[in-house]
């Protein structure tokens, strides 16, 4: 068989001459090598940005996306007992711009914004010429000016939210609220002894924001911002309102240079109004003096004069010392202890107790003073918070001059049994006489509502001696008495008028503090007001006449505002009414 | 085998585009939720400023003034006043 075999016309494929070829072993695995080394390369640098330098890298893509944010806490709100307000934060601009920037503005584009910000080009170009990345070009600025500036688009200027603190009542809750600076940081008053409870703290959150700046997502942790708490003072802003209109009055009636009332409700010893004269426009205080700011009240401390009185008579009854209607001889008017010589304003006989303080007769008051040792009455004093600061957490509260009993003369103590030789405070001066009005209990005061029980107070005096030292009180503020005209229509008040001569240089004088501290109504107290004004110069100078008028006027209007029932017939006093306030 | 697999990569993919689209849902009610609560601040912001605006028209110097001068109101005298007692200020609770 023949076999034809297909002529050759080539090689079969495994006999190829190629693959004949005897290639060195080493290339295939040389490019198997290269190519696993650039693949262990590729690992590895995966490695080394996934694992080994993620943080960075994890970071820097945050940064692209990731955004922490602020949220603003607003600071809390004053207000009075009723919820007025007192004092209020509301969001206003800050213009701040970058200097390099910012100088880029045409002409025509810093007079529009200087014109916006009401202010010269010459201050706008000052403020931009720093050096600086950031400078502020005002601050505080409205809202609606701030649109406006936004809308204009001016280079390198940007703005920013703040808060600024309003005060409605203005100048006159101004020395009770006090105001803060510009960062949210209270510098006087409720604003600066409140700051901890009243300051917010901001928040933050962790977002994702688009590329429109919109946020899209809340990543990690965020802290809730915290509102300041809001401040409920004791204050009544009517009763406040009154003090402070006929404060004022009296004040420029009597040409005086200062005066303070002070309205405080017996029955817990809350304070419901505390008003100064001169006083300040918290909400503009661009020409400030220290007068205007003094909170007198509560910083200045006074020789009060007469008021003391019924605190040594209400000694001397409580010891059993003398009675209601013990004979006491004050003529003729003088009494020389010692090196000194004290007199009566006005010369009387032999009169009561009772009417030694409705006649206010120093020699009478000195006769009964002296029948203590210094001891029982600087204990006296000292109970009564004298020489104490009355520990309201209000900035500046004064303790007032009561001296060690150790070094007192005879003719010191007298002195001091009227009011003169010994300083304190009007709002010390008010809070003594809660002893009267409390049935011998002395109050602490409080400048916040009292929501809960009212404190308790500490016993002075006995009950029996409070009602007895009321009436007399009583009959001070009566027509035969040295204030008849602090008497109140409609109700019962008492109350006890001092007219101090001032200390200046360590000699007294001839310039006076005329002042009035009285109960209302005598039935059953419910307010002690004092009112104390600060040289009278005009039409007389005798806390009757001075003070006594203003005490009727915010008596009057508060026992009114608070719903106080009358205690008196109206037809007695009907004949000198019709001229009250609202 | 492959058709199981198919399958299963079908699901993966179906499940993949979910995650995307239920993802910007979240997103867009997210920003929805973002925007109604910066309204409810700025709505915050206006009650205060208007609570301000309110007390600052309503002080008691301008009520005074607005009364006595263009209203010519007068404060009664005593007798003609009635007090309505409040039973809290009658008597001292002890």
């Amino acid at each position: 068989m023949v076999v034809r075999r297909r002529p050759q016309r080539g090689h079969r494929f495994t006999e190829s001459p190629v693959l004949q070829l005897a290639l060195q072993g080493w290339r295939s695995r040389m490019v198997g090598l290269l190519l696993m080394g650039a693949f262990l390369a590729l690992v590895g640098r995966g490695f080394y940005l996934q694992v080994i330098n993620n943080d960075f890298l994890q970071q820097k893509g945050d940064s692209r996306y990731l955004r922490d944010i602020e949220i603003s806490a607003s600071r809390g709100k004053i207000v009075d007992r009723n919820g007025d307000m007192l004092a209020v934060s509301t969001p206003m601009k800050t213009i701040w711009a970058i200097p390099g920037d910012a100088r880029q503005m045409s002409g025509e584009q810093k007079r529009q914004l200087a014109g916006l910000l009401d202010m010269s080009v010459r201050e706008l170009d000052a403020r931009i010429a720093v050096e600086k990345t950031f400078t502020f070009i005002k601050r505080q600025v409205s809202p609606e000016v701030a649109d406006r500036i936004a809308a204009q688009k001016f280079p390198g200027v940007h703005q920013e939210k703040e808060y600024r603190r309003f005060y409605p009542t203005g100048d006159m809750t101004a020395h009770i609220v006090g105001f803060t600076g510009v960062d949210d940081k209270g510098l006087e008053g409720v604003e600066l002894a409140f700051q901890n409870s009243l300051l917010g703290r901001p928040g933050s959150r962790t977002v994702i924001r688009d590329r429109r700046g919109n946020i899209v997502e809340d990543v990690g942790a965020t802290r809730p911002p915290q509102d300041g708490k809001d401040v409920r003072l004791a204050l009544d802003s009517k009763i406040q309102y009154l003090a402070y209109s006929q404060l004022k009055e009296a004040v420029e009636k009597h040409n005086a240079k200062a005066g303070g009332a002070i309205v405080i409700d017996t029955r817990n010893g809350e304070i419901l109004a505390l008003a100064n004269w001169p006083t300040y426009n918290p909400n503009n205080r661009e020409k400030l003096s220290g007068a205007q700011l003094r909170n007198r009240a509560i910083t200045d401390t006074y020789e009060p004069g007469s008021v003391m009185k019924p605190f040594t008579a209400a000694l001397a009854l409580e010891r059993g010392k003398v009675r209601f209607d013990t004979v006491i001889n004050c003529a003729p008017g003088r009494m020389t202890i010692g090196p000194a010589t004290i007199s009566d304003a006005h010369p009387h006989g032999a009169l009561t107790v009772a009417q030694v303080i409705q006649k206010s007769s120093n020699v009478g008051t000195a006769k009964i003073a002296l029948g203590f040792s210094p001891k029982e009455m600087w204990d006296l004093f000292d109970s009564l918070g004298f020489g104490q600061a009355p520990n309201l957490g209000f900035p500046g509260e004064v303790s007032g001059r009561l001296r060690p009993w150790k070094n007192w003369r005879p003719i010191e103590q007298a002195t001091m049994s009227y009011g003169h030789g010994i300083a304190v405070s009007l709002i010390q001066m008010a809070r003594a006489y809660t002893v009267f009005a409390r049935d011998g209990e002395l109050m602490p005061l409080s400048l916040i509502k009292i929501d809960d029980a009212p404190p308790r107070g500490t016993p002075i005096f006995s009950p029996q001696t409070a009602r007895e030292l009321r009436a007399m009180l009583e009959m001070a503020a009566g027509p035969e008495g040295t204030a008849p005209k602090a008497r109140v229509p409609g109700y019962r008040v008492g109350g006890k008028t001092g007219t101090a001569y001032k200390v200046e240089g360590g000699v007294y004088a001839r310039k006076y503090v005329a002042s009035f501290v009285g109960i209302a109504p005598i039935s059953d107290p419910r307010l002690v007001v004092a009112v104390m004004i600060d040289e009278p110069t005009a039409g007389g100078h005798y806390g009757g006449d001075v003070a006594g008028p203003a005490f009727s006027q915010i008596t009057g209007g508060a026992l009114r505002t608070l719903g106080v029932p009358p205690d008196a017939p109206v037809q007695v006093a009907a004949a000198d009414s019709g001229k009250g306030k609202l | 085998m492959l058709r199981f697999n198919m399958i299963l990569l079908l699901i993966v993919v179906v499940c993949a585009l979910g995650v995307v689209t239920s993802q910007h849902r979240a997103r867009k009610l997210f920003q929805a939720v973002e925007a109604e609560q910066e309204r409810a601040r700025q709505l915050d912001i206006e009650y205060g400023q208007l609570q301000l605006e309110m007390s600052t028209w309503a002080n008691h110097p301008r009520i005074e003034k607005i009364a006595r001068e263009r209203l010519h109101m007068v404060a009664p005298d005593a007798l003609g006043r009635v007090v309505k007692a409040d039973p809290a200020a009658g008597r001292r609770g002890r």
